[in-house]
């Protein structure tokens, strides 16, 4: 049995998702399993502006990605995680902060979530409201992190301390445009000219 | 008890470009990564406990009317921190392929039989002592397309959240012996042995029930410890 005492000698390694992960963790009605997550994001008690993120995922070949599966995670309208590190927490919210969405066949996503808001940030700094993103696909071996800003958040944009570490050409890359009433578009390219910023976290 | 997640333990992980698995080639980041510090955006994560499972999700050989054919086996662990400390309350997914070496996902072509009796998809939650058990039948090896004569050794899926976005993993479980391991690049890709027996389940007589089901013993580790300041700094 498992010694309660012993120290693991390192963290378990990361491996592909896979091309056939949709029937476990995005089975949406085409394979017979429950889905565990609310899809819209954006649940019937959560204050805020309702949004839609929609965007594709691309290759170095600028081809779209159908088997990558993009996840997010984000504060609610007023900047609070529904999570217990996060003490300004609202208690008894439905509203998660978690999407998951399985490309589709032309490297499609979408998410029906809220406008996220301003996020504590290091040193007592405010975030601007962004949406955190793994980005998980069959040809990647461990999934990518990146973040989500919106376009009409200039002025907070300007003034968030992490989008202050990313080279000034770069930062457009991670900053979603308005597509629209309350639509925004944010396409990711894993690799090549327009390659996205992904962070290390 | 606030965690925090060293960035040296992801040392563990395979790199982004592995020439030997192929598909990385196009889907590798050329540019390098940004350095950040980890926000309360990192630091917290989603989270799913007992009322996201359902009672019978668990056991993957009792979701259709009649049971699966293969070997039947239990796959049990816990979940802990780097620390050593379980980690309850925690989501585990799984999906894997049938005994016959297929998924049901319409995009497998190959020419192996489908298991009406089988999905291959499931889910638990571990309990106090971050334990997690899982019933399910021992997935066939197949081939896929990355090179001559590839074929995948026995594996199940995993995915898991843990106690922040930053600890979240998707990985494999893999069989004791398997004869393929040395020519798989997904199994090798990860650079260290220790590294990659952490992916090796460990066969269990304690675990295995007699006259049943083989016992399984696969224990996950996930990013984060305890933040005591005498240890690793911060942002190292
Ligand atoms: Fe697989």
């Amino acid at each position: 049995m498992t010694d309660p005492t012993h120290k693991p000698a390192g963290i378990t390694p990361s491996q592909t998702v896979g091309p056939y992960y949709a029937y476990g963790l995005t089975p949406r009605g085409a394979y017979a399993f429950r889905d565990a997550f609310a899809d819209p994001v954006a649940t019937a008690d959560c204050e805020g502006t309702r949004i839609k993120l929609t965007g594709h995922i691309y290759d170095g070949d600028g081809k779209a990605i159908p088997d990558a599966m993009i996840e997010i995670w984000q504060a609610d309208s007023a900047g609070r995680y529904a999570h217990p590190r996060d003490n300004r927490a609202r208690a008894n919210s439905s509203f998660k902060g978690f999407g998951r969405c399985g490309a589709d066949k032309n490297g499609g996503y979408a998410f029906e979530t809220i406008m996220p808001g301003i996020v504590p940030g290091p040193d007592g700094k405010p975030q601007a409201p962004h949406v955190v993103v793994c980005l998980f696909a069959r040809g990647m071996l461990r999934h990518l992190y990146t973040r989500i800003y919106f376009a009409d958040a200039a002025a907070a944009n300007a003034a968030d301390p992490i989008l202050a570490l990313v080279p000034a050409d770069r930062r457009n890359t991670l900053i979603a445009k308005r597509a629209g009433d309350g639509a925004y578009t944010f396409d990711i390219h894993i690799q090549g000219g327009d390659e996205t910023v992904f962070f290390d976290v | 008890m606030s965690l925090i997640y060293p960035r040296s333990s992801n040392a563990a992980h395979p790199a982004y470009d592995f020439a030997d698995y192929r598909s990385t080639g196009k889907r590798h980041p050329q540019k390098p990564l940004i350095i950040m510090p980890h926000t309360l955006s990192e630091l917290t994560g989603p989270v799913y406990g007992h009322d996201a499972v359902r009672d019978n999700e668990f056991d993957l050989t009792m979701q259709h009317k009649a049971e699966p054919l293969g070997e039947r086996i239990i796959v049990t662990g816990r979940v802990l921190d780097e620390d050593g400390r379980p980690q309850p309350n925690t989501l585990v997914e799984i999906w894997q392929a049938n005994s016959a070496g297929r998924y049901i996902h319409v995009v497998d072509q190959h020419p192996a039989p489908l298991d009406p009796n089988f999905t291959g998809a499931g889910r638990a939650v571990t309990n106090a002592d971050g334990r997690y058990r899982f019933v399910t039948i021992k997935p066939g090896a197949y081939p896929w397309g990355n090179h001559p004569n590839a074929w995948r050794p026995n594996h199940i899926h995993f995915s898991l959240f843990g106690p922040s976005f930053l600890s979240r993993i998707v990985t494999q479980m893999y069989f004791p012996g398997d004869p393929l391991f040395a020519f798989d690049p997904i199994f090798n890709s990860v650079p260290d042995a220790k590294a990659r027996d952490r992916m090796v389940c460990r066969f269990d007589l304690d675990v295995t029930k007699p006259d049943w089901a083989l016992g399984y013993q696969f224990d996950i580790v996930l990013r984060g410890r305890n933040a005591t300041p005498t240890e690793e700094p911060h942002d190292d």
